[in-house]
């Protein structure tokens, strides 16, 4: 916990380290082509929608849309780096939403709530870490199953109604509601997650042995490190990511819902994929993650500013996987 | 030098070819010469410009200057099919079969016979059946599943499918670095069959024996050019042959030895009793005591990498290993290093490097615990991790001296210092190096023997198995030979040569029945 305390205070610092630090990393090819097309995307936005774009409620928005798939992709950022896949972080988070949001447990009070959100994604998590860890089961697989399956339980659980955040844990909903310096509490939660997985990824022996795990784990396992147990912490983490990302879409959408987080393992690994990340593990960034996020909810919110179809949303969408895939597919030949 | 001749009997001939790449000219005038229907062998360190000559003959890369002449017409042989389409084929020592598919389905992979679209299967498995029974393997199935073959009958597969592509020319590259003695023989069995109908084979390896007993001529290549052509392979002198590949008369030097019994009363540091692994290996016993450093000699498949794993923790035999005095528990590698162990694994790529990391990372891995500050945490501390990757990469004298570099940018015997300054980064008491000096060339052989007898005079223990025996007679105190599992001698290294090995090694189990009973239990 000690690490929370600290991480806050440190956050300026971290963003006003020189080239060599932070924005060093910007300056890496990969990176600067994802600024490149957010900057890109900015000014699309301020020339077709000049009046609405660029004000502070809408970019305020933008990025309260992009905490709760925010938080997800961080956990998933290192499942995938670590060589796996988790299909099951939407279903989680909606599970957790349910679970958190029934009448016995809301009578428990928010902090319960909060609790017992990020337990049961958490538990769900190491639950797909076993599967694939001890039992050997494809994570493509495993968490397919959990992502069925956790749906399921969720429309259950909920007899597939909405459930209400109720007045006494309004606590929740003000985490949306309540502003410090004009945004929104959930942003700076999703901002702490962000800083908190780059430390962990960059600065720890924990990250450094993810790349290892996802990129030789024969190696991995030679040297030493106990891959199994690394692999169940993976998943685990991406499960304790949706389930913070469940109390954010409480306090968003003031309910618990089995359908919440539809599609968000896709928009997820998409973004992951979009910020340089290789599917087959063993390599990618947070940062860079996190970038292909936002340009995914600019492009949304582009889309419902200028009243397009979603449909078209889609499709543009689709083709910028491609491209940026493509283009990092150059860039990163030329390197070694 | 003499310029290659091209006369009528020159199936290939290349003249003065450059390939550049961006920062590094990789061919810088190189000649070649190969007649049809000899064994024609290319020798040179790691980074002597080999591999680039292969992908140019294989259509891989087009040269930036020379000429190419194939039965005395200049040819052009990019793109890879044009190569084959020349009748050129290449076997790369990572085989590139897919072991999902037949035996037949690999053989005619990209020109299967097909009407229609439809394959005509059973034709294709005649043509299969031929190929192999020309090779002198018909024993091997046609629809077999590539997967479940061994190596050496793989690479008649690789074989046989350049055969597919009627080839004139054959390029091997270490074609024996997987194969164990008997293979080898067979492989050469092929190879003469091959070159006596007339097909030439461009034959590279390491390994100067072979290259004596298969070759008919030899071309020498150092820092991409050609340095010597058409030298005899048979009796050129080796140290002949060393002083062109390195520029320098260097005998292949093993380190000294200590005296005999200089080890007993040390500490013993692995003690190893009744190891037993059904069907792999049985009743595996002796002990290595600080500062010895003990050879395992067998063939490939007599046991000795599934002992060194079973000593790691990696496999679950019944028996003991105490580990200085500790018995470690069978079955987690990350207990065996936590106790003090360490593993130089036999395929360098595959099992030990993070190829797409630096150098440093790589030296790091099996040590990070020691760089957090505060350990609980786990925060690392990147300035003490470099700082003790620098001190160990100078140590070990790992080339270039900067350990930023990606470690897939250096040479085999740089990248396995670098895997052996793994271990040094915390007290190891045990070291288990298997094939430590695959793909590494004569200099930087020189240079890790000399490493690990270093580590071994500093007091640890080391276990090592190599395929070749000089090595293991070289480098070891006491040689234990391993025949189908068992332990069959024990000696100390001095006392013997190449020959009684091979002979321990390799009797069979008819001319002694004492042995009979280990194959059953």
């Amino acid at each position: 916990m000690t690490e929370v305390d600290q991480a806050a205070p440190a956050r300026p610092r971290v963003k006003a380290a020189g080239p060599g630090g932070w924005l060093g990393r910007l300056g890496e090819v990969r990176h600067l082509g994802l600024v490149a097309a957010l900057v890109l995307l900015a000014i699309v936005g301020l020339v077709t929608r000049p009046e609405n774009f660029a004000t502070a409620s809408n970019l305020v928005s933008i990025l309260a849309l992009a905490s709760t798939i925010g938080v997800i992709t961080v956990g998933m950022t290192f499942v995938i780096i670590g060589g796996g896949i988790d299909l099951s972080v939407g279903a989680l988070m909606a599970l957790a939403s349910v679970w958190a949001t029934t009448l016995a447990t809301q009578s428990y009070g928010p902090v319960v709530i909060i609790v017992c959100a990020v337990l049961v994604g958490t538990g769900a998590g190491l639950l797909n870490g076993i599967l694939i860890a001890y039992g050997r089961m494809v994570p493509f697989i495993a968490t397919l199953a959990m992502m069925v399956a956790g749906r399921g339980l969720a429309q259950r659980m909920s007899d597939q109604r909405t459930q209400l955040v109720q007045q006494d844990n309004s606590m929740i909903v003000s985490l949306s509601t309540t502003r410090v310096l004009g945004l929104p509490l959930l942003v700076y939660v999703f901002a702490l997650v962000v800083l908190l997985g780059w430390l962990l990824l960059n600065r720890t022996t924990f990250g450094r042995r993810t790349y290892a795990v996802g990129g030789n784990p024969e190696a991995a396992r030679l040297a030493g490190i106990d891959v199994r147990r690394h692999t169940l912490m993976l998943y685990a983490l991406s499960g304790l990511c949706c389930g913070i990302a469940a109390v954010l879409i409480m306090a968003r959408t003031t309910t618990g819902s089995s359908t919440h987080g539809d599609l968000y393992e896709l928009d997820a690994i998409a973004a992951v994929i979009i910020g340089g990340t290789l599917l087959s593990g063993g390599r990618g960034t947070i940062i860079g993650a996190i970038l292909g996020l936002l340009i995914f909810t600019v492009i949304t919110n582009l889309f419902i500013l200028n009243g397009l179809n979603t449909a078209d949303q889609l499709i543009a969408k689709g083709a910028i996987i491609v491209a940026a895939v493509l283009l990092q597919r150059r860039t990163l030949k030329t390197p070694t | 030098m003499p310029r290659p001749p091209s006369d009528s009997s020159s199936l290939l001939v290349m003249r003065h070819i450059v390939k550049q790449f961006p920062g590094v000219r990789a061919l810088d005038g190189v000649d070649l010469e190969v007649r049809a229907g000899e064994v024609h062998c290319l020798l040179g360190q790691n980074g002597a410009g080999k591999s680039t000559l292969i992908k140019i003959l294989s259509g891989a890369h087009e040269p930036d200057e020379g000429e190419v002449l194939l039965g005395g017409a200049p040819v052009r042989l990019a793109p890879p099919t044009a190569a084959m389409g020349h009748g050129i084929a290449t076997i790369y020592q990572e085989l590139d079969l897919v072991d999902g598919l037949s035996v037949t389905e690999n053989i005619f992979l990209g020109h299967e016979p097909a009407t229609f679209g439809f394959s005509r299967r059973a034709e294709a498995d005649r043509a299969t059946a031929a190929l192999l029974k020309r090779l002198g393997h018909g024993e091997i199935r046609p629809r077999a599943e590539v997967g479940s073959l061994s190596p050496a009958h793989k690479q008649i597969v690789s074989m046989a499918r350049a055969l597919s592509h009627s080839a004139r020319l054959i390029i091997m590259d270490e074609p024996s670095a997987a194969l164990d003695h008997d293979e080898v023989g067979n492989l050469f069995r092929v190879i003469r069959d091959l070159t006596s109908q007339g097909v030439a084979v461009i034959y590279i390896s390491h390994r100067l024996e072979e290259i004596r007993e298969i070759g008919d001529r030899v071309t020498v290549l150092k820092d991409g050019r050609t340095v010597a052509v058409g030298l005899a392979a048979k009796d050129t002198p080796t140290s002949r042959i060393v002083a062109l590949m390195t520029g320098r008369d260097v005998e292949y030097a093993f380190p000294p030895r200590p005296a005999r019994g200089a080890h007993e009363g040390r500490p013993e540091v692995l003690r190893v009793e009744n190891l037993t692994l059904p069907g792999r290996f049985a009743d595996v016993s002796f002990t290595i005591r600080a500062g010895e450093i003990v050879g395992l000699a067998g063939l490939v498949g007599s046991g000795r990498s599934e002992i060194i794993e079973a000593i790691y923790g990696a496999r679950r035999p019944g028996g003991r290993v105490v580990l200085d005095g500790r018995t470690v528990r069978p079955g987690s590698t990350t207990r065996a290093v936590r106790m003090g162990m360490g593993l130089a694994p036999e395929e360098r790529k595959t099992q030990a490097l993070l190829l797409d990391h630096s150098v440093a990372h790589n030296i790091t891995l099996a040590s990070l615990s020691r760089y957090t500050r505060p350990r609980w945490l786990g925060r690392l501390d990147r300035r003490a991790e470099s700082a003790e990757a620098e001190r160990l990469s100078r140590a070990l004298d790992i080339r270039p001296p900067d350990p930023r570099r990606p470690i897939r940018t250096l040479s085999g015997g740089n990248q396995q210092k670098a895997v052996l300054g793994r271990w040094l980064a915390e007290d190891r008491k045990l070291l288990l190096l298997d094939e430590p000096t695959r793909g590494v060339d004569v200099g930087a052989r020189t240079e890790l023997y000399a490493l690990v007898r270093r580590l071994a005079d500093d007091g640890i223990g080391v276990l090592l198995v190599s395929s070749e025996v000089p090595e293991v007679l070289g480098l070891a105190d006491r040689v234990l030979v391993i025949r189908e599992g068992r332990i069959v001698h024990e000696a100390p290294a001095g006392d013997l040569d190449e020959h009684r090995v091979l002979d321990l090694v390799m009797v069979s189990t008819a001319e002694n029945p004492s042995l009979e009973g280990a194959r059953h239990d």
